[in-house]
């Protein structure tokens, strides 16, 4: 009996002295400060935490800088970073952020952006102008250890996006070129411009139409009236509807994009009324197919079929449809020149074209249809604009084969 | 004021677009969304005169008897449909359903992707014709072209270790010769863009304008 109120008794402690462990468990949480103090102990901070503008930015954003501890390697006790924000060196904190632990034995700086919204309903407003501090938390495997804040940091607004500089330069170089050759022009000098092709057989492909009896097709692309290369094919449309105009030959445009229609129209409209036959303008002649690209293609090939166009131009922006437009236009015997600047589509329009404006051409083809002094000027302008580039690219590669860094970095844009 | 008018505003906008590139400050970035916007309200009102045309060039073809106008009673019949088809689910389902009603979902996924699946799927033929054109050696060029396409096409296809060269040989062939073409075209290319920009800012092409 006293044995057996022994064993009872032990046991009751021991579960009893059990049940107090769990009970301090489940009511008492680890005193976090004590882990961190421990942590610290083992862990240094992060050091050399800096706040400074973010440069070139409309000002909602600082960069902070921090060395890593020397712990921060492969299988080191630390797991990230964590940046927190106050307005105060005393906190409170908010945090704004974490940075990844670099997990190797590279102890250069880590740099974390704090960027935030620039209106100010947003909850993460970022205010121009407020000082802020930082500080950063080192998360470890158990606990973190925090580091001292840094100096305090105000966010600035800058006028001019100083990392595009070169290219604002090459900007007013271009324009200044631009000026000079088209006062050369003016001034009557004659300027040379190798031929292209593609644009010698615009008048060849007007007369070969004329002479058949059949229309012209002239297609502008997939591109909206914003696209740079859908505005290079207007300036060739009007050109073109002018020289139509005067050989009494129909003009068909099927259109993408309602705006472009609207700008095709009164183009072609213009270029009628520049050669004296406004009453053979027929506004029907350039219509709104579909702004389904497959859907375009089914129509405008329908119209190849059908009409049977002696000439075929292809202008402006292609993608997929280019090579089932201008092969079934082959198929249909058309003579057809086409130009974009899409770089994958001109290998179908070289395949499948008589003529192909490859890339610039598209753009100078304007140029060389009207044969004003303006436009040529502007083109000699690119020509020698592209050889600015050339000499560039040649000082670039000079720069890097003798390792002048500096010379390579003038033409490295800081985005 | 007519031809003016225009010119100058293409002339203040266009600058204004170019600069605002270059100066990074809110009130730059919220113009310039305020004004491309407005190529979104323009095109609402072009889309109705889209429309107009294609009705009317579609009904002038059936008046007509045009060559094969009956496409333009189908036209007609599909754009009926379809707006009728959403115009209903509008009116019952509210704005939000006005494309998801199921008439129009079943025309759109039944009718029309397979449609334009199928107008997709003629490019492999139309490849096959055009690369039989370019690839017949006529030329030194066009032989040399031959070759590179057959090395190129190649790589694809496992040849056991004679895939390793032919791999390297692929490789050098699209990111040397073939990468330096495409830059220099791609300059090229930005460069026409920066000159025609240009032109159409300080007035010198006038085409588009609807006036030589």
């Amino acid at each position: 009996m006293k044995r057996r109120t022994i064993i009872g008794v032990a046991l009751l402690f021991l579960f009893s002295s059990s049940g107090l462990v769990w009970a301090q468990d489940e009511t008492q949480p680890p005193d976090t400060a004590a882990v961190a103090e421990s942590a610290a102990i083992a862990v240094a901070p992060a050091t050399g935490v800096a706040a400074t503008d973010a440069p070139h930015d409309n000002g909602h954003a600082l960069i902070i800088e921090f060395t890593p501890p020397e712990d921060d390697r492969a299988g080191g006790p630390v797991m990230g970073y964590e940046i927190y924000r106050s307005t105060s060196s005393s906190g409170p904190w908010d945090l704004r952020g974490t940075a990844t632990a670099r997990g190797a034995d590279d102890l250069s700086v880590i740099t974390y952006r704090d960027a935030g919204a620039n209106d100010v309903d947003n909850r993460d407003y970022f205010p121009i102008g407020e000082t802020f501090y930082y500080q950063v938390r080192t998360l470890l495997v158990s606990g973190y250890v925090d580091s001292a804040p840094s100096a305090g940091a105000a966010s600035v607004a800058q006028w001019f996006h100083w990392g595009k500089l070169e290219l604002f330069l090459g900007w007013v170089i271009f324009i200044v070129l631009m000026m000079i050759f088209i006062n050369k022009a003016k001034s009557g000098e004659e300027l040379y411009m190798r031929p292209l092709a593609g644009i010698d057989a615009v008048d060849e492909a007007i007369g070969r139409a004329t002479e058949m009896g059949r229309p012209i097709l002239f297609v502008l692309g997939l591109g909206v009236a914003s696209d740079i290369a859908t505005i290079a094919a207007f300036t060739v449309l009007g050109r073109v509807a002018k020289r139509v105009a005067e050989y009494n030959t129909k003009l068909i445009v099927p259109c993408y994009d309602p705006i472009v229609m609207t700008v095709a129209q009164e183009t072609v409209k213009a270029g009628y009324m520049a050669a004296g036959r406004p009453d053979q303008y027929d506004e029907d002649d350039v219509y709104f197919v579909t702004q389904s690209q497959f859907a375009y293609v089914a129509a405008v090939n329908g119209t190849m079929v059908r009409e049977k166009p002696a000439t075929n131009f292809y202008l402006g922006l292609f993608y997929a449809e280019s090579l089932i437009l201008a092969e079934t236009g082959s198929d249909s015997g058309a003579i057809q020149i086409s130009g974009t600047d899409q770089v994958t589509q001109i290998p179908f329009f070289v395949v499948a074209c008589d003529y192909t404006l490859i890339g610039e051409e598209l753009y100078a083809a304007s140029a060389y249809l009207g044969r004003e002094p303006l436009l040529m000027g502007t083109l000699k302008a690119q020509d020698w604009a592209k050889g600015v580039f050339v000499l560039s690219l040649f000082l670039g590669i000079i720069g890097t084969l003798l390792g002048w860094d500096w010379l390579s970095g003038l033409f490295q844009l800081d985005l | 004021m007519r031809r003016q008018f225009p010119l100058a505003l293409v002339f203040i906008i266009g600058s204004f677009i170019g600069i605002q590139e270059f100066i990074p400050l809110d009130w730059a970035k919220s113009l310039k969304g305020f004004l491309l916007d407005w190529t979104i309200v323009i095109g609402v009102f072009a889309m109705a005169l889209g429309l107009w045309s294609l009705t009317k060039v579609s009904m002038d073809k059936i008046s007509k008897k045009s060559d094969d106008w009956q496409y333009s009673i189908v036209t007609l019949a599909g754009l009926a449909s379809m707006m009728g088809f959403s115009m209903y689910s509008w009116a019952t389902g509210g704005i939000e359903n006005a494309l998801s009603g199921y008439m129009f979902t079943q025309f759109f996924d039944y009718v029309m992707v397979p449609i334009q699946a199928t107008m997709f799927s003629l490019l492999a033929f139309f490849i096959a014709s055009a690369a039989y054109r370019a690839f017949r050696a006529r030329s030194i060029l066009a032989s040399l072209l031959l070759v590179a396409a057959i090395i190129v096409m190649l790589r694809v296809v496992y040849l056991g270790d004679l895939s390793t060269p032919i791999n390297a040989m692929a490789d050098w062939i699209i990111n040397v010769p073939n990468l330096a073409a495409k830059r220099s075209i791609l300059i090229g290319v930005g460069l026409g863009m920066v000159a025609t920009a240009l032109k159409v800012i300080l007035g010198i092409e006038r085409t588009y304008l609807g006036r030589d």
